[in-house]
């Protein structure tokens, strides 16, 4: 799997590289301001762990990586040079692959097929160009064998596939098609324990490979078995930022069930 | 760090025992297009076997012939619902391509092929219009279209009143280019005392074109992906907006090139005709198993879905039956059709791998 991995990850990545960096990153939607005043670095072949509770703003801070919203306040810089995506095909051009937990694959559609999706192999010009099915079967077969997810058929709906085989193939994909930053939004949240284990075994995989991963999580305890980096948001901006010798497991897990509100409430609640 | 993690790197699994070629039954279960052909053989026999008339090679070729002025556009109204969107103007739209043509050159007395090709403009630009309101509002394209639905049924009955003073198109046949055009979209050849009709071929090469499109290109990944989980795909940069966009023009292109048919064919027009028929292209799609929901139907199903209209709307005549009952038979097949899917679907999205 981790041949897989460093065989198609970008050869030039040297690790502790800076790919991205976020400098007072803010975005509101109308009148609500959901994220303010982030800075964060994503370097190579480190993980940088992003937790939070609901609504605290981490669906936005991927969203403005990942090209779905652009953000409207403050920096970000890509490789050095400012960027603002406005499409998911522009963060991917610049090597930023987004791996959703809700949005990872088309259920109906073929296993090789999602495996190709928005980046198919295809012979011939334009209007005649012809996709090279027979090499596609191959490689989408092949690829994930290697990463020891074997399906029964390739040409069956990825729909019939478990949670965790999906996030995998979406991970295996964005990989192959040579992601230097990895955004994965809560692979782990839908997963059983065994399974959790298999995407986390990715993750590592993927920063030994050299990528950038950006881990978004609610689950402190898979993030502190991975991560490098860790920034906790509340209510859209970083309340907590730290690297893996400054934040210990039981002031994430602290943080991330509730902290100092925790500690108020109790107080209120005293009998 | 993270010791617990190095011994990561998984045996690659050896088990092709594991790897089971799906059983023949259950794959061509799963094909969308198969309860339609049971539907369609067992119809076809039914009507050999009831109506006499129905057993001549002319009058099959006349259900073609039928088959293909509803297939022609049910084919791109099926890629356009793989692709999760509506048509509702799809029928009028036929009309109006033939009203703009004809008296667009009557009123000038320009050639016919000016006002062809200003038609098709026309019609494209509408599908445009349907299908970035759609993209941009994010309303559902069932309300969009059903409202060009009515301004297209309205301004033909309008338009077509204030220039000719009457509800029908008057006569072109004298005006230049009628011959030439005739020659293109209404022509049929006669083998050995049997028609066939241009359209009938045309239907077959734009069925074959789009089952081409679907399956073997990378537009047709990108039509099912975007029917299919149109955020999914958009985020694996698929172009959302570029592909729909594209199915609702197709689907006015091919509204045109029927209009064109029926205008060089019969010469006028009734400025009220089409309305109705996007009901029978829907049907098709989903007779021919598309599913409603979109991401899921095939080019040669939606074929057999036409096939089925023209047996039965001409079976029963043929059968000498009360054509009334043609609409509540459409009706039973679509209820059977939306069930068979519904099966389908179910088949192949059950989970097969532990």
């Amino acid at each position: 799997m981790t041949d897989t991995l460093a065989e198609h990850a970008d050869s030039h990545l040297t690790k502790g590289e800076t790919l991205i960096e976020m400098s007072g990153v803010g975005k509101s939607y109308g009148a609500i301001r959901a994220l303010r005043g982030i800075n964060m670095t994503v370097n190579a072949g480190e993980v940088t762990c992003v937790l939070g509770d609901n609504g605290a703003g981490k669906s936005t801070l991927i969203k403005i990586m990942s090209g779905l919203h652009p953000h409207n306040e403050g920096k970000m810089l890509v490789d050095g040079q400012e960027a603002s995506f406005s499409s998911p095909r522009e963060a991917l051009d610049h090597g930023i692959a987004t791996v959703y937990q809700d949005l990872a694959v088309v259920p109906l559609m073929e296993v090789w097929r999602n495996f190709f999706l928005g980046s198919e192999l295809t012979v011939g010009k334009y209007p005649l160009a012809k996709l090279k099915v027979k090499e596609m079967k191959q490689i989408a077969d092949d690829e994930l064998r290697k990463m020891g997810i074997v399906v029964k058929d390739i040409n069956q709906p990825i729909g019939t596939l478990s949670g965790g085989q999906r996030q995998c193939v979406a991970i295996a994909r964005a990989v192959y098609f040579g992601a230097r930053v990895l955004i994965l939004d809560e692979p782990t949240a839908a997963l059983g324990v065994k399974q959790s284990g298999v995407v986390l075994k990715y993750v590592a995989a993927a920063r030994d490979a050299g990528l950038g991963v950006v881990f978004i999580t609610h689950n402190p305890h898979h993030a502190y078995l991975v991560g490098d980096h860790f920034v906790i948001l509340k209510l859209g901006s970083a309340v907590l930022d730290g690297t893996r010798g400054e934040v210990s497991l039981d002031q994430l897990t602290a943080q991330m069930a509730g902290g100092d509100e925790l500690a108020e409430l109790s107080h209120e609640l005293k009998r | 760090m993270s010791q617990s993690v190095q011994a990561a790197p998984a045996t690659v699994p050896s088990e092709p025992s594991n790897r089971v070629k799906l059983g023949m039954s259950n794959r061509i279960l799963a094909r969308p297009e198969v309860g339609a052909l049971v539907a369609a053989i067992i119809i076809f026999i039914f009507f050999m076997a009831a109506a006499p008339a129905f057993r001549s090679a002319e009058s099959f070729f006349t259900v073609l012939y039928q088959a293909s002025t509803i297939g022609i556009v049910a084919v791109a109204v099926g890629l356009l619902m793989i692709g999760g969107e509506f048509d509702l103007s799809a029928g009028v739209i036929v009309t109006t391509a033939g009203l703009v043509n004809s008296m667009f050159c009557w009123y000038l007395g320009v050639n016919l092929w000016i006002g062809a090709i200003l038609s098709l403009v026309f019609c494209l630009a509408i599908g445009f219009l349907n299908g970035y309101l759609v993209m941009r509002t994010g309303i559902p394209s069932f309300l969009i279209t059903l409202g060009t639905f009515f301004v297209l049924q309205g301004a033909n009955l309008g338009v077509t009143k204030l220039v000719t003073n009457q509800v029908s198109s008057t006569d072109i046949s004298q005006i230049d280019g009628f011959d030439s055009l005739a020659n293109v979209f209404a022509f049929n050849i006669k083998v050995g005392g049997v028609t066939i009709w241009g359209t009938v071929i045309y239907w077959i090469l734009f069925v074959a074109l789009a089952a081409w499109i679907l399956t073997r290109t990378r537009t047709g990944n990108w039509i099912y992906a975007v029917g299919g989980a149109p955020d999914s795909a958009r985020a694996v940069g698929v172009p959302l907006f570029k592909t729909k966009i594209g199915l609702f023009m197709s689907v006015s292109f091919l509204g045109w090139f029927v209009g064109m048919h029926i205008l060089y064919r019969f010469n006028t027009l009734q400025a009220g005709n089409g309305v109705g028929n996007e009901f029978l292209y829907i049907i098709a799609a989903v007779v021919g198993g598309t599913l409603l929901t979109g991401g899921f139907g095939n080019a040669w199903g939606v074929a057999i879905g036409a096939f089925i209209f023209g047996m039965t709307s001409l079976g029963i005549v043929y059968a000498g039956w009360d054509p009334n009952w043609f609409k509540a038979f459409l009706g039973v097949m679509l209820l059977l059709a939306v069930l068979v899917n519904l099966y389908v679907k179910r088949l192949s999205t059950t989970r097969k791998v532990g």
